[in-house]
């Protein structure tokens, strides 16, 4: 079956979300005053990981690489931070439809122009588009130029007059944030597995043939498109709301480098590796900015690492059957033998799961 | 805007559109030949600036510096190649973009650590370091116009090889169908290998005749790399005529919107850019 | 012969720079009838096909499907005209099953994704009209099956369910039979004779056996042009086509 990994998989994710979300019980006791510090981290580690997921539709799922994700993540930071009262704070009821609507038409307009396009085109419309908006925020005065917006009421979630949930409190957003991921997961899991996701993945495998049989492949396309754009606007959000300010860097080709950087190492196509690959690269950073100033060419190196010896990333190690680990292995060390030397059979994550290769598109 | 200014934004835009083509040059034969997206094309710019500040530097010569300068770029983009792009040719471009990202990060931090952070500039080296009297109070820089002489002998030269030689056949064939160049018997390695180190040694050599021109800067690659891609989108892949054209479009059109609606200068290109793509989405000359 | 044929060449031209692939074609196609086209390597057998199916636009010349040209319209449009093809190369969605493969097929032409998400009855005909194509071409016992676990042959025959699941009226067919084995191939031309009651066939096929056992026309290409075109009994006696074409395989027709 497609889109159904083995059962430790579930165990392992179950596990990891367990321990998350139980941070905030024995946090204190073990990391102490350092403890507050460490759940914002894991906060902003949850809204990347929902952000990366929205990627993984696109780049796992159909097959499109967009390195211009960012534009809908700063889009859904910026709506926040303009659309924000100045003296109160905005209600999340109408927030989140908001900055939805906004990055769904953005995605709509910027879709129908780069869906007509393949491959290395995609990427470098994507990109370019990208940066249009970026300069766009980053040069007009009404955005805050380059020093952005400060958001100085984080959105209520309010029933009449008594709160719902008090945002304001980091534990709470916290959990706030680990629901939206959740919510996510569970929606492009549905998604994927209904028989729009087998038109994408049909779409994935040989779009050529998709046509052939009378699809609109690229109707398909768009609606994933706008999908993650709404995704990643409403991630957008919450990041801004973490941060209390919405900031050009956020909507730069940088941030949508980064985000395609924790797909592959947490494992595209799969939807949960992308959760992983968020928690992985922020750890990363957070190491590598201890160890040295220098940090970008430690990371710059483990992301050539990462390309060229674990292509299907963290996810690809616990999926991969008991028996194909131990190959994988051994692959892994013949081909650090031959000095990184990769055999044309990796041509495709997917691949490497069947066990027979795809039909040439 | 009178007639003289005018003459002097068209010089500037035509000069600055001929230096993007040296640089969208490289990057569209290393997309159309070999298939490969490469995003540290921009990192290569500013390395070619940074060899020739060092060096000039040094040895208080520009023009022995950019002779010392340019085989050090080719060797970086040999070992570039050797050792990374080597694994990715039938790989997704998704891998390409990842690694070559990575080496972004790598090379801009390499920047860093050997020259610092610092803006630095490098004086227009005689005998160019004249200008020419346009009107009463209007000059033009003659390293500008000695710029745009040696980008279109360039052009020229690209041009020629590519109309009468061989190996411009094989580069041609191999912008319709890389297939046919495996299938014609030539030794695809050695080509690649060839394409890759002329584009970077290209775009190098273009950050190096740039620098007495430009501030140079840690990241100045990024954004010319951006705008490199539009031209390249604009011209449509593996096209150098389109390439050509790309180039001098948006090196009019940023030198001249920046002049005339400042506000919007930073969009202009990309305008003309989705304008296109909803004519012609795989660009002018494809 | 009262009919209008299925679908019918005029002066069909295909060029690629100064290499003529397709010359001059003129044929018919009758509803109801097998038609084969017979051709050497390079005969522009495939071209051609690909002209039919509207995949590349012809260079001079026009192709009508029941009387009304298919010049200009995408591939997808002529795919919901009824006109289904198979390609040379194996083309299935490997990751699917071989139920899902003929699901995607048959989904489209009950009004899409969308219109199953509605309806439950629309899902449930989607099912059945997959199941049917599956027992057709005798898959059924594989109809959990990944594509990408089956045999090559079933994979050949799980393409010709898929077209079949899109319910077209005239099928194009290239090379069905290619790459399979004996006992593989006599299966194929079974399930394609149990065929021709209900559909059309254009077929491209080098199995000699196979052709003369199931074509009602047959059309003989070489370099780009019409040879002969007629009945089969005609095309296996003529002289014409026995010196160019069949010369060569002439063991294999007597074997």
């Amino acid at each position: 079956m497609l889109h159904s990994y083995p059962k430790r998989v579930t165990f392992i994710m179950l596990a990891l979300t367990a321990i998350v979300a139980t941070f905030p019980l024995w946090g204190a006791s073990v990391f102490g005053s350092q403890s507050d510090f460490i759940l914002e981290k894991l906060t902003l580690m949850l809204i990347l990981a929902l952000f990366a997921m929205s990627l993984d539709l696109l780049v796992g799922i159909v097959g499109l690489v967009s390195l211009g994700h960012a534009l809908f993540f700063g889009l859904g930071a910026y709506t926040l931070a303009l659309a924000s009262p100045d003296f109160s704070p905005a209600s999340l009821w109408w927030m989140l439809p908001l900055v939805a609507a906004v990055a769904a038409v953005a995605a709509l307009v910027v879709g129908v122009l780069v869906i007509r396009t393949k491959g290395i085109f995609f990427i470098m419309t994507t990109l370019a588009f990208g940066q249009m908006l970026f300069y766009l925020i980053s040069t007009s005065s009404f955005t805050g130029s380059t020093d952005g917006i400060f958001i100085m009421f984080r959105p209520s979630l309010t029933v009449g007059e008594t709160a719902l949930l008090n945002l304001d409190d980091p534990r709470t957003f916290f959990y706030f944030c680990l629901g939206m991921l959740v919510a996510g997961y569970l929606f492009l899991r549905w998604l994927t597995r209904s028989y729009f996701g087998q038109v994408l993945d049909g779409i994935h495998d040989n779009e050529h043939r998709m046509q052939a049989l009378g699809y609109a492949t690229g109707s398909y396309k768009l609606i994933a498109f706008v999908i993650a754009g709404i995704m990643a606007g409403i991630a957008g959000m919450l990041a801004a709301m973490q941060y209390g300010f919405a900031n050009p860097a956020q909507l730069g080709w940088h941030t949508s480098g980064e985000v395609l950087i924790m797909l592959i190492l947490g494992g595209m196509g799969t939807i949960f590796g992308p959760i992983l690959g968020a928690f992985a690269y922020e750890i990363l950073l957070f190491v590598f900015e201890h160890l040295t100033t220098h940090w970008p060419i430690l990371m710059g190196l483990t992301i050539i690492v990462a390309v060229l010896v674990l292509p299907r990333g963290i996810a690809g190690l616990i999926t991969a059957p008991p028996g194909k680990a131990e190959l994988l292995k051994a692959s892994l060390l013949r081909r650090l033998a031959k000095g990184g030397r990769k055999p044309r059979t990796d041509a495709h994550p997917h691949q490497a799961v069947m066990p027979k290769g795809r039909a040439e598109s | 805007m009178d007639l003289a200014f005018f003459g002097v934004q068209l010089l500037n835009g035509l000069q600055y559109g001929l230096l993007l083509f040296l640089i969208a040059s490289g990057l569209t034969l290393i997309f159309g030949i070999m298939g490969i997206i490469n995003l540290a094309h921009g990192a290569m710019y500013m390395i070619g600036a940074y060899l020739v500040y060092d060096l000039t530097m040094r040895l208080g010569n520009f023009w022995l510096a950019i002779v010392i300068a340019i085989p050090i770029a080719i060797v970086l983009g040999l070992i570039i190649e050797r050792l990374f792009l080597d694994t990715l040719y039938k790989r997704d471009h998704l891998y390409q973009v990842l690694l070559t990202f990575g080496l972004i990060l790598v090379l801009n931090e390499a920047q860093r650590i050997i020259w610092g952070g610092d803006v630095h500039s490098v004086p227009v080296p005689a005998p160019f370091d004249a200008s020419l009297q346009l009107t009463d109070n209007l000059q033009y820089s003659v390293y500008r116009l000695f710029v745009m002489g040696v980008c279109l002998a360039l052009a020229g030269a690209i041009y020629w090889v590519i109309r009468h030689t061989r190996l411009g056949i094989i580069i041609r064939a191999g912008a319709v169908n890389r297939d046919m160049v495996e299938g014609l018997g030539i030794n695809v390695r050695t080509l690649f290998t060839l394409i890759f180190s002329v584009g970077v040694a290209l775009t190098a050599f273009a950050g190096m005749i740039a620098a007495p021109l430009t501030s140079i800067a840690p990241g100045m690659g990024d954004s010319i790399l951006i705008t490199c891609f539009v031209v390249v989108v604009i011209g449509g892949i593996g096209s150098i005529k389109g390439a050509f054209w790309g180039a001098i479009l948006i090196g009019m059109a940023e030198t001249f919107g920046s002049v005339l609606i400042p506000s919007l200068a930073s969009m202009v290109i990309y305008l003309i850019m989705a304008a296109v793509l909803l004519v012609k989405p795989r660009g002018l000359f494809a | 012969m009262s009919q209008a044929p299925t679908l019918s060449t005029h002066g069909l031209t295909r060029r690629f720079g100064g290499l003529v692939a397709v010359n001059e074609v003129d044929f018919d196609v009758e509803p109801n009838e097998i038609h084969a086209i017979l051709g050497p390597n390079g005969a522009g057998k495939s071209t051609l096909i690909n002209l039919l199916s509207g995949e590349i636009p012809p260079s001079a010349g026009e192709v009508r499907y029941r009387g009304k040209p298919i010049q200009g319209k995408s591939v997808r449009q002529i795919a919901h005209m009824g006109i289904g093809r198979s390609h040379q190369k194996t083309n299935i969605f490997p990751r699917l099953n071989c139920l899902q493969n003929c699901q995607l097929a048959a989904r489209i032409h009950m009004g899409g994704v969308f219109a199953s998400w509605r309806s439950r009855q629309r899902a449930r005909q989607v099912n059945e009209r997959a199941l049917e194509v599956l027992e057709t071409c005798q898959l059924v016992h594989r109809a959990y099956t990944p594509a990408a676990d089956m045999s090559y042959g079933e994979q050949r025959q799980l393409q010709i369910a898929m077209v079949l699941a899109t319910a077209p009226s005239l099928m194009l067919l290239d090379e069905p039979m290619a790459g399979m084995g004996r006992e593989e191939t006599a299966q194929v031309t079974e399930l394609l004779a149990s065929l021709s009651d209900r559909y059309t066939l254009v077929l491209i096929e080098h199995d000699m056996d196979s052709v003369f056992r199931l074509a009602d026309r047959i059309t003989v290409m070489v370099d780009g042009c019409v040879l002969e075109s007629g009945p089969t009994d005609q095309i296996r006696c003529s002289e014409k086509v026995r010196d160019v074409y069949l010369g060569r395989h002439h063991e294999e027709v007597m074997a």
